[in-house]
């Protein structure tokens, strides 16, 4: 079970920045995958003093703050707009209301899980990082940073880039974790699609071969998902094979290629 | 039957309904003290293995433990968990704690302390030397495996079950009528397969709990989440190897029991440590280990072959069941029966000859239990999908070739023990299904496009009432103040509405409101003897009681009443809230006899009264399902679930409507979701509602439920039971329909995505 | 550790651990309607509501509750038996340990979306888990309410 040893609420992002350079010492998210660790937490550190539970516009950009529980991502009009419709898409099968107002957006990408819904989605939107040491960087970039890295995620910048965005994910029963995550964006002419659930984290491909160059046709969008699924490294686990997930990885680009065909 | 009823059939709201709406303290961790010691036990984490050493010192000196026992510390006169009447026909084969290990959960020691911090760091301070043994994993190879799960010489079973410990089974037997193999050989077709179904988990929300106090009496006090009070007497009683009398057990409200409640699983825990230090005590189950170490479905693997002339008659069917009942043999030996004697009679009708055969074996694994459907569950999977593809291979519509086989009421079925079928609407419950799913329309297949389609399944089901000439039901009712009712009954209801439901019985016969009747159950000092809310026994067998003790209450209000109206007892009669003489001059109150009867009287104003009944009429269902198949992910999504029952009497038809709708999901998730899997070390991977996932309400599609009534004689008002039956038909229906959408028959449970689409692959192959 | 927050309208002050979860501080002050189902954040039994906000209390530190506003259904009765008689009017509450929870995101859904769809009622309740009901009766009586408000 976890235990925790003292609570803090520093009033400062250098307070709680000092507060975790210890080991010991973890930064509260919505506490739903720390609570089920068996653990002992020295200081758990919670910004929820900080103003971290924003989403603020910019005339080029969303910045999500990282208390944000991915109830308002899913809620947000902007975002909505932004992404056409593909954020509520990514978040409304984690498990129900009550969780999604507990877990926090920063919460979800710093923990860089296999079966991040969020994170899959955030890859392919272009999503920027702000962290409070070592300052604004690409999330592709976080993601690959080791997760013991002691620095305090502050917000997720979710550029204005235009575009269209379609997001799928394939589930054995509808609130559970996905099978295989997909997101597929269009920016000024350039593919960006992520799988995630592989199950290790999200993965992030171009459309290097110009498959859909051309447009997105029946074919076209076919040739591109056997070509994701050929590039992906995709494994097994109890929800599903390495075999069934590249199956579905095929279905779900081709199809997540159809829908954006269709967007604007 | 035309009836003017004015509490049974009616849509009474449940008597505890508002109070458990508004969150009112009702259940066992509530309504005991907080002051109490924390009980938790240390689970094993090898398969099979002999404890060499354990080492408790360290762990004793953590600051507010209060005691920690082991297997050295326990009786060692062996016992069941099963709630069974006695002699149990589950074998005699636990102790407490053992020296021997037999699954990954097992348990090892306890702990008891004064907070679950104290209790947690000392489990983790308990020293065990283990000497690791091989266990038996796979139930096909557990029966005269040289390696025994049970190879303890006290280990005993006391009805004549076929159960041999030295040859890991747990029951065997073979029955039969006519000569199957004959028959078979003569057949036009036979469809030949082999069906496997998983230890799925009931998952009732309130995991299994149990608080333990001495009394001013010196006795044992027990409040526990339980379907069975009076089992738990017996079953600690023998566990703790101490008389009956020491021991007073009642149940406050259950939050969800589906059978695992009928087992012991949580009580003996604090029992002992309340027993054994005279401290009040709780036990509350996690969730991981009501996944690890509770009392789920046995796994079965049923081999079945059904043989049909050209024409559709079905004349003999086979089925061998293997069944896994784990570690322990808790009902074992019972559920396996219903495997057969609850699938085969289905298909009386044209039935020339059955056999069916079975073993029960021990395997290191979770022990299973009673659950739901208790075996009947499994059996009519089976048999039932091999009845759809025998319509297949006939090119009969399998609504069809149900008709022309199924059981009708009147006829003798030899598979149910020569049981006859006297009340039975399951023609009845057809017709009306295929209509109100529209089944012409939907069977059997539509394209959708976008590589989806869309099918029907259907599928039959039987349960029992009762276990016949051993379930015993007992009710007291008693004229209170003023002229309202006490009853009492030891059946316990678990949120099924047995409270309300029998109080409307009794409300029927006294006639008077259901209001006017106080519920009061269940306890083992204060009820009735009750076997116990399981077997579906409730509605009919105690139900019955009810009936009779409401007829005799009369007589003896009648024979007040002529007291005081100074008249024999055979002029005058009970009439609801007076009892009048029958000229008509003269009448008294029920508020008068209440009084008088608190008043220089000697006639009770209260009768006990118990009932069992020989026989165990079966209710019938028939489901019919339609689906979404998505093929190129394997996809499938129920859309519509149409289901009509024959459940005699709906007593309270909202309550019969919602079991049903309850069982049907319940169902849906065992066909589709509700997979147990193990590591190679026999740990079970499902150990949380995280990965062990039951249906959400966005899993169930549309629900339609609606009723054929017959009128059994036998039971109270005509009713016969409800509560097991509507878990049957979700796994045959869906595994026809999506046999249906891909051309694949899937035989093992769940029928996940991954599962669809690698048949669609390999079919197109 | 000392914290201060306002628990069903009542100001609440006490003494904890600095890992006490809500779920537990809440049934330590008395408010027994909080359930738990799980340890996993799965069953939705153990709803609050935090500043308006449905939550999951076995997984929020009492900590983090500290000079907020927590509701549980003991300081919700009138509000929630409005539609609750409709949901015991299809028997649909059965063992009824499920309720509270789904009774308080049940508050939450309306009090966000007063008119909702059957398909909004099912995704916003998706997280609360029942195994008697099977769902529909709980629909069935929300539907109920629903229409007699309009009726009303």
């Amino acid at each position: 079970m976890l235990t925790i040893g003292e609570y803090s609420r520093p009033q400062s992002l250098d307070e709680a920045y000092a507060l975790c350079q210890k080991k010991n010492n973890v930064v509260l998210g919505g506490m739903l995958w720390l609570k089920m660790q068996h653990r002992r937490v020295g200081t758990a550190i919670d910004l929820c003093d900080l103003g971290l539970d924003r989403i603020e516009e910019t005339a080029d950009a969303y910045r999500i703050g990282a208390m944000v529980p991915l109830r308002a991502l899913e809620t947000h009009a902007g975002l909505a707009a932004l992404t056409q419709g593909a954020m509520a898409e990514a978040v409304r099968h984690i498990v129900g209301v009550q969780f999604r107002n507990c877990a926090t957006v920063g919460g979800s990408v710093w923990g860089r899980f296999g079966f991040s819904d969020v994170l899959t989605l955030l890859l392919a939107l272009d999503a920027r990082v702000v962290l409070h040491h070592a300052g604004e960087m690409p999330l592709a970039d976080f993601a690959a940073l080791p997760c013991n890295t002691r620095d305090i995620l502050t917000q997720i910048i979710l550029p204005k880039t235009g575009g269209r965005t379609v997001y799928l994910s394939q589930r054995n029963i509808s609130t559970d974790f996905p099978v295989l995550t997909c997101a597929l964006s269009e920016r000024n002419g350039a593919y960006t699609c992520v799988i995630g659930a592989r199950p290790m984290p999200a993965a992030v491909f171009a459309d290097e071969k110009g498959v859909l160059a051309q447009g997105i046709t029946e074919d076209s969008a076919r040739a591109f998902a056997e070509d994701i699924a050929a590039r992906a490294v995709l494994g097994g686990n109890m929800r599903a094979s390495g075999d069934y997930r590249r199956a579905i990885c095929k279905v779900l680009v081709r199809r997540a290629a159809m829908a954006l065909s269709k967007e604007g | 039957m035309a009836n003017n009823w004015k509490a049974v059939g009616r849509p009474v709201r449940k008597k505890d309904a508002m109070q458990l709406l508004l969150g009112k303290p009702a259940y066992v961790d509530d309504v005991t003290s907080r002051d109490c010691l924390v009980v938790k036990v240390l689970r094993s984490p090898h398969a099979h293995a002999l404890i060499e050493e354990i080492r408790t010192d360290i762990a004793e000196k953590v600051p507010g433990i209060a005691c920690i026992f082991t297997w050295k510390d326990v009786p060692q006169k062996r016992f069941t968990m099963a709630g069974q009447t006695y002699p149990e026909p589950s074998p005699y084969d636990r102790l407490i704690l053992d020296r021997r290990v037999r699954f990954v959960g097992d348990a090892v020691a306890v702990v008891a302390g004064e907070s679950e911090k104290a209790v947690d760091q000392a489990l983790g301070l308990i020293r065990v030397c283990y000497q690791v043994l091989e266990p038996v994993l796979d139930l096909h190879t557990a029966k005269d495996n040289p390696i025994l799960v049970h190879p303890e010489e006290n280990w005993q079973s006391l009805c004549p079950v076929g159960a041999d410990n030295r040859r890991n089974l747990c029951a065997s037997d073979t029955c039969s009528d006519g000569d199957v193999d004959a028959v078979l050989a003569d057949c036009d077709e036979v469809v030949e397969h082999t069906y496997h179904t998983k230890a799925c988990q009931q998952a009732m929300m309130e995991t299994f709990r149990t608080y333990a106090e001495m009394d001013a009496y010196g006795r044992l006090h027990i409040v526990s989440s339980t379907q069975i009070v009076f089992h738990v007497r017996r079953i600690l009683a023998n566990a703790l190897d101490i008389p009956k009398s020491k021991i007073h057990v009642e149940k406050p409200r259950i939050g969800g029991g589906f059978g695992a409640k009928q087992t012991v699983v949580a009580e003996v825990y604090p029992a002992l440590v309340t027993w054994k230090t005279g401290r009040p005590s709780k036990m509350i189950y996690s969730r991981e280990e009501c996944q690890i170490a509770g009392s789920p479905r046995h796994e079965m693997e049923l081999h079945v072959r059904v043989g049909a002339n050209r024409d559709g008659v079905i004349r003999a069917i086979d089925v061998y069941t293997l069944s896994n009942t784990g570690a322990y043999g808790e009902h074992g030996p019972t559920t396996v029966g219903l495997s057969g004697h609850k699938s085969i009679p289905l298909y009386t009708g044209n039935l020339e000859a059955f056999r069916f055969a079975y073993d029960v074996v021990y395997t290191n694994v979770q022990a299973a239990g009673a659950y739901r459907g208790y075996g009947a569950t499994q059996g009519i999977f089976a048999v039932e999908s091999a009845v759809s593809e025998l319509a297949d291979r006939l090119g009969i519509d399998p609504v069809v070739l149900r008709e022309k086989n199924m059981v009708r009421e009147g006829q003798i079925m030899s598979a149910y023990y020569n049981e006859p079928a006297s009340a039975c609407a399951l023609d009845r419950c057809m017709a009306h299904c295929k209509a109100l799913f529209g089944w012409e329309e939907k069977y059997p297949v539509r394209d959708m496009g976008n590589g989806k389609v869309r099918t029907a399944g259907v599928a039959m089901a039987m349960q029992g009432s009762g276990i016949s000439g051993v379930d015993v039901g007992s009710a007291t009712i008693k004229l209170s103040d003023e002229g309202f009712y006490n009853l009492s009954i030891g059946a316990a209801d678990m949120g099924t509405g047995c409270d309300t439901i029998l109080a409307q019985m009794a409300a029927e016969c006294l006639d008077c409101s259901v209001d006017d009747i106080a519920v009061f159950g269940a306890d083992s000092d204060a009820s009735p003897y009750d076997s116990g809310s399981y077997a579906s026994s409730t509605t009919y067998v105690t139900g019955k009681a009810v009936e009779k003790a409401c007829a005799q209450l009369k007589e003896n209000l009648c024979r007040i009443a002529a007291g005081m109206l100074d008249c024999d007892v055979d002029e005058v009669e009970f009439a609801g809230r007076t009892v009048k003489k029958l000229d008509g001059t003269d009448e008294v109150s029920l508020f008068d006899i209440a009084a008088k009867s608190m008043c220089g009287n000697e006639t009770a104003a209260q009768v006990t009264v118990s009932h069992s009944s020989p026989i165990s009429p079966p209710p019938f269902m028939v489901g019919m399902v339609e689906i979404e198949l998505d093929t190129e992910t394997g996809q499938v999504d129920v859309l519509d679930y149409t289901a009509v029952v024959d459940c005699g009497t709906p007593v309270n038809p909202n309550l019969a409507r919602v079991q049903t709708e309850g069982g049907i999901v319940q169902g849906i998730g065992m066909a589709l979701f509700e997979d147990v899997t193990y590591e190679p070390s026999g740990r079970i991977m499902e150990n949380s509602l995280m990965q062990y996932k039951i249906p959400t309400r966005l899993d169930m599609g549309r629900l339609r439920v609606e009723f054929e009534s017959s009128y059994e004689q036998s039971g109270p008002f005509g009713a016969k039971s409800i509560g097991e039956i509507v878990i049957n038909t979700p796994s045959p229906a869906i595994a026809h329909a999506i046999a249906h959408a891909t051309g694949v028959w899937h035989r093992t449970l769940p029928i996940t995505p991954e599962k669809v689409l690698r048949g669609i692959q390999s079919s197109r192959k | 550790m000392e914290i201060k927050l306002t628990l069903n309208g009542r100001p609440v002050a006490a003494s904890i651990a600095p890992d006490t979860l809500l779920l537990d501080f809440v049934r330590a002050q008395g408010c027994l309607s909080v359930k738990r189902g799980c340890e996993t954040a799965n069953c939705g039994l153990c709803t609050v509501l935090m500043d308006g906000t449905p939550v999951l209390s076995c997984s929020v530190l009492a900590a983090r509750a500290a000079g907020r506003h927590v509701q549980t259904l003991e300081g919700l009765q009138e509000e929630a038996a409005d539609f609750a008689a409709f949901i015991a009017d299809q028997g649909a509450e059965q063992c009824g340990f499920c309720n509270p929870g789904f009774v308080m995101n049940t508050v939450a859904l309306l009090r966000e979306n007063p008119d909702p769809t059957d398909d909004e009622i099912r995704a916003y309740l998706a997280g609360n888990l029942c195994r008697c009901s099977g769902y529909e009766g709980q629909l069935r009586g929300i539907r109920a309410y629903l229409n007699s408000k309009k009726e009303g």
